[in-house]
C-alpha cells in the first residue's frame, strides 16, 4: 500500500485530498491528512467580521463535511518530519509513514515577533483581523471608535492575501463614512512597501484611491516596536506613528514544525521549484499553497490554481512519467472598495495585473482594476462556490493559467525615481 | 524597455531606471549606480550588494530586508543607515536586481 500524507486540512489540502482520491485507487493508496483541530474557516470571510456583514456562523464549517469518505482525517499538533525516514511524528507520540509528503499548513500571522505587539495594548487599541478572534475583537472595536487616529499596518512581506489590508482600509472609510463620524477619524496606511501601489499599471489607474479618500500614506516603513506607552508604531529608522486604533497584520511565518524539520526559509517557508511545488531538498515532499516559499501572492486562487497543476503532474510522477504541469504563479483576486463596489485583479509571475475584462472579452462580466458592483457581487458570491465547488475540487469555468484573453495591455506606464 | 548609457556602459533599465538584465552589472557599475543616488559604497555597502546578488543567483528573487538581516547578517538597523530611507529599494538598484514589489 502506497501511503500520500498531507499536513493542513485547509484550502490547498482540502482540494488535494479530494481531488486525488477520486484519481488514486483505494486499494492502492493510503490517503492521510492531518490538521491540529476540526474546524475549517473560510478565511477570506474576516475581511467582514469587523463590520458585521458576515456572522461567525457563516465562515466556519467542520473540516470532516468538507473531507471525502476514503481519507483518514487525523487531529493533532506535528511535531516534525523526518524527511531522512520519511515519517511524521506528531507531538502526542503518533508517527506515520509516507511514500509521498504533502507539506499544506499555511502561513500564521506571528505578533510574537514585534516587540510590544502582544503587550497591554493587544486587542484593547491594537487588532489583527487575519484570526477569528481578532476580527471578531476588531469589530467590537470598531463600533465604539468614532474618533482618532486610525492605522492600518503591514509588519512585513510576504503576507496572507496581500491585498486584503488595503481592502480593510477602503471599508473601514466608507463605513467610518455611513456613520457620519469620517471627518473625525484620520486614517493612515502604513506598508513597508515603496507604495500602496508598486506595480506600474496599479499605480497609475489606483492610485487615486487612496487620494480620493483622503488617507495618508507612509511607505518603506520596517516596524522595530511599539511604544505601548505612546501608543506609537516605530520604525528602524526611527519614525514614530502614533495610532488610537492600530489595525495591524503581523509578520506571517510558515508553521514552527517545518522551521523543526529544518524544511524552511528564514521565514519557515519550504523552498520548492515555482513551476512543480516540488522540495528544492526532498523529491517525494511538496508544498502547495500559502506553506510554499514561491513568489506568488498567499492566496486561495493561487492554492487552487496550483493545486491543478500539482494533482495532475503527481499522477504522472508516480506512474514514472515526467511532470509536465508548469505553474504559472496564478492569482486571481477581488479587492473590495468599499460602498457595494469591488475590483478584480488577474496575474501571475510575469504579468501585472491589468485592466480589461474577465473572464471573457468585452462582456465579462467583471471588470479588471475598475470599482464595479459586479465585483463586489462576485466576492460574495465566491463563498458558496468555496465551500461547494472549490473545497470539493470540481472544475471552476475558469483557465488555471493566467489568460490574456479580455485584458488591455497598451496602457503606459508613469516614470517615477527612486530617489 | 529603454537602454540607457551609465559608466560608458549600455544597459537595460525599466522606467524607474532599474536594471532589467542582471547579467550586465558588475562592481564598477554598481559604483556608478551608487553615485546616481548619492551614495558612495564603503565595504559595509559591499556587504549587503554582494550578499544580495548572491542570494538573487541561488533563490531567483530579491530578498527582503528582513532576509538580509537574518541570513546575511547585516541588522535592518543598519540597512536603512547605509541605504537611508528606502533601504529594500536602493540596494535592489545598485545590485541591479529588481525592486520588492507587492501583488498590486
Amino acid at each position: 500500500m502506497k501511503k500520500l500524507l498531507v499536513l493542513g486540512a485547509g484550502t490547498a489540502g482540502t482540494m488535494i485530498v479530494n481531488r486525488l482520491r477520486r484519481s488514486l485507487d483505494e486499494a492502492e493508496w493510503d490517503i492521510t491528512v492531518v490538521d491540529q483541530d476540526d474546524v475549517h474557516h473560510y478565511q477570506p470571510g474576516y475581511l467582514f467580521l469587523p463590520f458585521g456583514t458576515y456572522s461567525p456562523r457563516q465562515i466556519t464549517r467542520s473540516r470532516h463535511t468538507t473531507l471525502p469518505d476514503g481519507v483518514d482525517f487525523v487531529i493533532g499538533d506535528v511535531d516534525r518530519v523526518d524527511a531522512a525516514a520519511n515519517t511524521v511524528a506528531l507531538k502526542d507520540g503518533r508517527t506515520f509513514g509516507y511514500d509521498y509528503l504533502v507539506i499544506a499548513s499555511g502561513t500564521t500571522p506571528r505578533p510574537d515577533q514585534t516587540p510590544g505587539m502582544l503587550g497591554s495594548q493587544w486587542r484593547r487599541s491594537i487588532f489583527d483581523f487575519y484570526t477569528f478572534e481578532g476580527a471578531k475583537a476588531l469589530a467590537t472595536a470598531l463600533k465604539a471608535f468614532d474618533h482618532g487616529r486610525l492605522v492600518v499596518h503591514i509588519t512585513d512581506m510576504p503576507i496572507k492575501c496581500p491585498v486584503a489590508p488595503l481592502e480593510f482600509t477602503f471599508l473601514a472609510e466608507a463605513w467610518l463614512r455611513q456613520r457620519g463620524v469620517r471627518d473625525r477619524v484620520e486614517i493612515v496606511y502604513v506598508t513597508p512597501l515603496p507604495g500602496a501601489f508598486t506595480k506600474p499599471t496599479c499605480s497609475q489607474t489606483l492610485g487615486y484611491m487612496l487620494t480620493e479618500r483622503k488617507i495618508a500614506l507612509e511607505t518603506d516603513y520596517m516596524v522595530e516596536r511599539i511604544d505601548v506607552e505612546k501608543k506609537a508604531l516605530v520604525s528602524y529608522d526611527e519614525r514614530e506613528v502614533p495610532f488610537d486604533l492600530l489595525v495591524t497584520v503581523p509578520l506571517n511565518m510558515g508553521a514552527d514544525f517545518v522551521a523543526r524539520s529544518g524544511l524552511g526559509d528564514e521565514l519557515n517557508f519550504v523552498p520548492v521549484d515555482k513551476a512543480t511545488l516540488q522540495s528544492k531538498a526532498h523529491p517525494n515532499i511538496f508544498a502547495i499553497g500559502d506553506a510554499s516559499d514561491i513568489p506568488a501572492s498567499k492566496a486561495g486562487s493561487v492554492a487552487h490554481f496550483a493545486v491543478e497543476i500539482f494533482t495532475a503532474n503527481f499522477l504522472e510522477l508516480i506512474a514514472g512519467k515526467p511532470m509536465t504541469g508548469c505553474f504559472d504563479g496564478h492569482a486571481n483576486c477581488f479587492i473590495e472598495a468599499g460602498d457595494g463596489k469591488g475590483l478584480l485583479i488577474d496575474f501571475n509571475y510575469d504579468t501585472e495585473p491589468l485592466g480589461g475584462t474577465y473572464p471573457l472579452p468585452v462582456v465579462g462580466p467583471m471588470s479588471l482594476l475598475k470599482e464595479t458592483r459586479a465585483n463586489h457581487l462576485g466576492k460574495l458570491a465566491f463563498r458558496w462556490i468555496y465551500w461547494n465547488v472549490l473545497l470539493p475540487g470540481r472544475s471552476m469555468p475558469v483557465p488555471t493559467h493566467m489568460s490574456m484573453v479580455g485584458k488591455t495591455t497598451n496602457t503606459p506606464s508613469t516614470p517615477t525615481t527612486v530617489r | 524597455m529603454p537602454v540607457t548609457t551609465l559608466n560608458g556602459q549600455e544597459i537595460h533599465v525599466n522606467e524607474e531606471g532599474f536594471l532589467t538584465e542582471p547579467s550586465e552589472w558588475d562592481e564598477a557599475l554598481a559604483t556608478a549606480l551608487g553615485a546616481q543616488i548619492g551614495i558612495t559604497l564603503t565595504d559595509e555597502h559591499w556587504n549587503a550588494i554582494r550578499f544580495l546578488r548572491k542570494d538573487f543567483a541561488e533563490v531567483g528573487e530579491t530578498p527582503t530586508l528582513r532576509r538580509v538581516s537574518t541570513v546575511g547578517g547585516i541588522p535592518i538597523k543598519q540597512l536603512f543607515v547605509l541605504f537611508p530611507q528606502k533601504p529594500a529599494k536602493k540596494m535592489a538598484y545598485v545590485a541591479g536586481l529588481p525592486k520588492p514589489v507587492g501583488c498590486v
